[in-house]
């Protein structure tokens, strides 16, 4: 009974503690649970493989019956066909989630360090102010922020839609939650060594708290990657991949095999960025042992 | 009080010296570097948070139908928001409905989840987290309890409640007005697993693993009681974050309101604060009065926050 529980539970010192019966319940209730969260996945995974006849089948079934990948060929002829080559929407959303997350997660981790570990006037009421601005209703903001990007000159271009992103409040504050647990001695003996403060950010700070940015990566990506950009971007150039696929979706009855496929698609790409990023949350578990 | 992570390595006169010292424009001197640090974030959400919740707010007291220039009113959006529209007060009570009963609920589930999958190592932990992070990943999942709340006998939910006999006709649930908040609050709660609970899985990787041989040393009997004495403390700054994600998610519902039940739903049943102000600000182009819901909402906010910080501050005692 021992060997199952050290295959399933994570390390030795962790059984600390634990009891079998509880385990086993709580894994009855995850298992449960678990196949209530994973029903959209589910149907996501079947609809792109069903055949036209079998999305249209009535009632509906979840999974599929005579899987093909017509929809993925469809679609790729759809995307040939496109206006614009589609090569350039990939370029585009490389471009806007790329900038958009790695340099939101820069510029908001910079910015937390301070606020986290340093003393300053007007600390914080700058801290509480992001807090705060995270509770304004971003439908009523967007049309003064419009004007402030059309008055900047930067409306019909990536900025638009990259430079919103750098400043967004949850990064920030998730940063700064997770800096604020590192011990002030970390910091100190390294400033006793001559370190300045660019160094201490970039060779301790950041290694330390992996798994809080990380996490903020995925939510960034997340955010970016669902952005049509269509408030700021008129050019057909300038457009991501999002809005394309969408088209392809708003094209009614005869393309819902490709749409299905562009669900799919949709959906894939953040996933898989996902389990990349989580998997490493992991791994710096194992090695950044070296917390007080 | 200037610097003291730098001056404790220090001896006593210089910290004395230091003291004298601490004027603002010296303590602003001596903090260049984390000025410096934090300008190009601050400068960025000045610009493109800070100005437009500001206009907003200044909007809220104007008429502003977002084609001719904005023309001041005073305080009439306000006084028309509580004393006239009845449909804001249905909404305000839905959304504290809403946030009484999912707040506290998807809180404490996603602190469950993510302790219980905590549990788990490797490639299976990575799997769980994302089978339950799965509804907020897929863009609008949401859009699955469609099929499952088809008003007809082949709506899933109907059909199996048919099967086992339960009902004996099918029930129009996004149709019906005592059905529809229910619904919408069960599809909250399993959307729930979202940001907060990212951040409690990451913010358990960092609690320190020696902490719980110190405590089972100190007596700690089962896991109940080191998640009281050892975890949650240790991961109050997370517990923290999560809550105020869990306030602005909890009184912002509005995506799923719409996309199942409509907008406007069947007697106003599914209406929230939000969507109510998406009526007014996408639909009937009212601008100054959807900013004001907006601001009212933010308050409401803010006082909730204030609120659930200070239980929070008496975790683990």
């Amino acid at each position: 009974m021992i060997k199952r529980r050290r295959r399933f539970f994570r390390r030795k010192e962790k059984q600390l503690n634990r009891s079998m019966a509880v385990n086993t319940l709580l894994f009855i209730l995850m298992f449960i649970c678990g196949i209530f969260m994973v029903l959209p996945l589910v149907m996501i995974v079947n609809n792109a493989l069903k055949p036209l006849d079998e999305l249209y089948q009535f009632p509906p079934k979840i999974f599929v019956r005579n899987p093909t990948l017509e929809n993925f060929t469809d679609l790729f002829v759809l995307m040939n066909d496109s206006w614009i080559p589609f090569s350039r929407y990939i370029l585009n959303t490389i471009i806007i989630t790329g900038l958009g997350m790695v340099g939101h997660v820069v510029v908001a981790s910079l910015a937390a360090y301070p606020l986290a570990k340093h003393n300053f006037p007007a600390k914080n009421i700058l801290f509480s102010m992001v807090v705060l601005s995270m509770m304004f209703s971003w439908t009523v903001t967007q049309i003064p922020q419009y004007l402030i990007i059309s008055w900047m000159g930067i409306n019909n271009n990536y900025l638009a839609l990259i430079l919103p992103a750098w400043s967004f409040g949850m990064g920030l504050y998730l940063m700064k939650q997770f800096m604020e647990q590192l011990p002030d001695s970390l910091m100190e003996s390294a400033r006793l060594d001559g370190a300045g403060e660019w160094h201490i950010f970039w060779k301790i700070v950041m290694p330390n708290v992996k798994p809080a940015w990380l996490t903020l990566a995925i939510f960034q990506f997340q955010q970016m990657w669902g952005n049509t950009g269509s408030m700021f971007l008129r050019d057909e150039q300038l457009k991501p991949l999002q809005f394309a696929l969408q088209q392809i979706t708003a094209g009614g009855v005869a393309r819902a095999g490709a749409a299905a496929a562009v669900t799919f698609i949709i959906a894939a790409v953040p996933i898989t960025f996902f389990l990349i990023c989580q998997s490493n949350v992991l791994e710096t578990m194992t090695t950044s042992g070296m917390k007080e | 009080m200037a610097n003291e992570a730098v001056s404790s390595g220090v001896s006593q006169e210089a910290l004395d010296i230091a003291k004298k010292q601490s004027t603002l424009r010296y303590q602003i001197v001596r903090n260049k570097a984390s000025y410096f640090m934090i300008a190009p974030y601050f400068i960025l959400f000045f610009f493109f948070t800070v100005l437009p919740v500001l206009m907003s707010i200044a909007l809220s007291f104007t008429y502003f139908n977002m084609l001719e220039m904005p023309t001041f009113v005073g305080w009439r959006n306000y006084i028309k928001l509580f004393l006239e529209d009845d449909i804001f007060l249905i909404s305000l009570k839905n959304t504290l409905i809403f946030a009484v009963v999912t707040g506290p609920v998807s809180y404490l589930l996603c602190l469950l989840f993510a302790w219980i999958i905590n549990e788990f190592k490797g490639k299976l932990r990575a799997f769980l987290t994302l089978i339950f992070y799965a509804p907020s990943i897929c863009g609008n999942a949401y859009l699955v309890w469609n099929l499952i709340l088809t008003g007809d006998r082949y709506g899933y939910l109907n059909g199996i409640l048919l099967k086992l006999d339960i009902i004996n006709e099918p029930i129009l649930w996004m149709q019906t007005e005592k059905y529809i908040l229910p619904v919408l609050i069960v599809v909250q709660l399993w959307l729930s697993l979202g940001t907060g609970f990212l951040s409690f899985i990451a913010g358990l990787q960092t609690v320190d693993k020696s902490m719980y041989e110190a405590a089972a040393l100190d007596g700690v009997k089962n896991r109940w009681q080191e998640l009281w004495y050892v975890t949650l403390p240790a991961m109050k700054p997370q517990l923290m974050f999560g809550a105020v994600m869990q306030i602005t998610q909890s009184f912002a519902v509005a995506d799923i309101s719409i996309n199942l039940a409509g907008n406007p739903s069947v007697n106003y049943a599914g209406a929230t604060v939000v969507t109510h102000l998406l009526d007014y600000g996408s639909t009937r182009f009212d601008m100054g009065y959807a900013s004001a819901i907006a601001t009212i909402l933010f308050l409401l906010m803010v006082g909730t926050n204030k609120l659930v910080q200070k239980i929070l501050g008496r975790v683990g005692e």
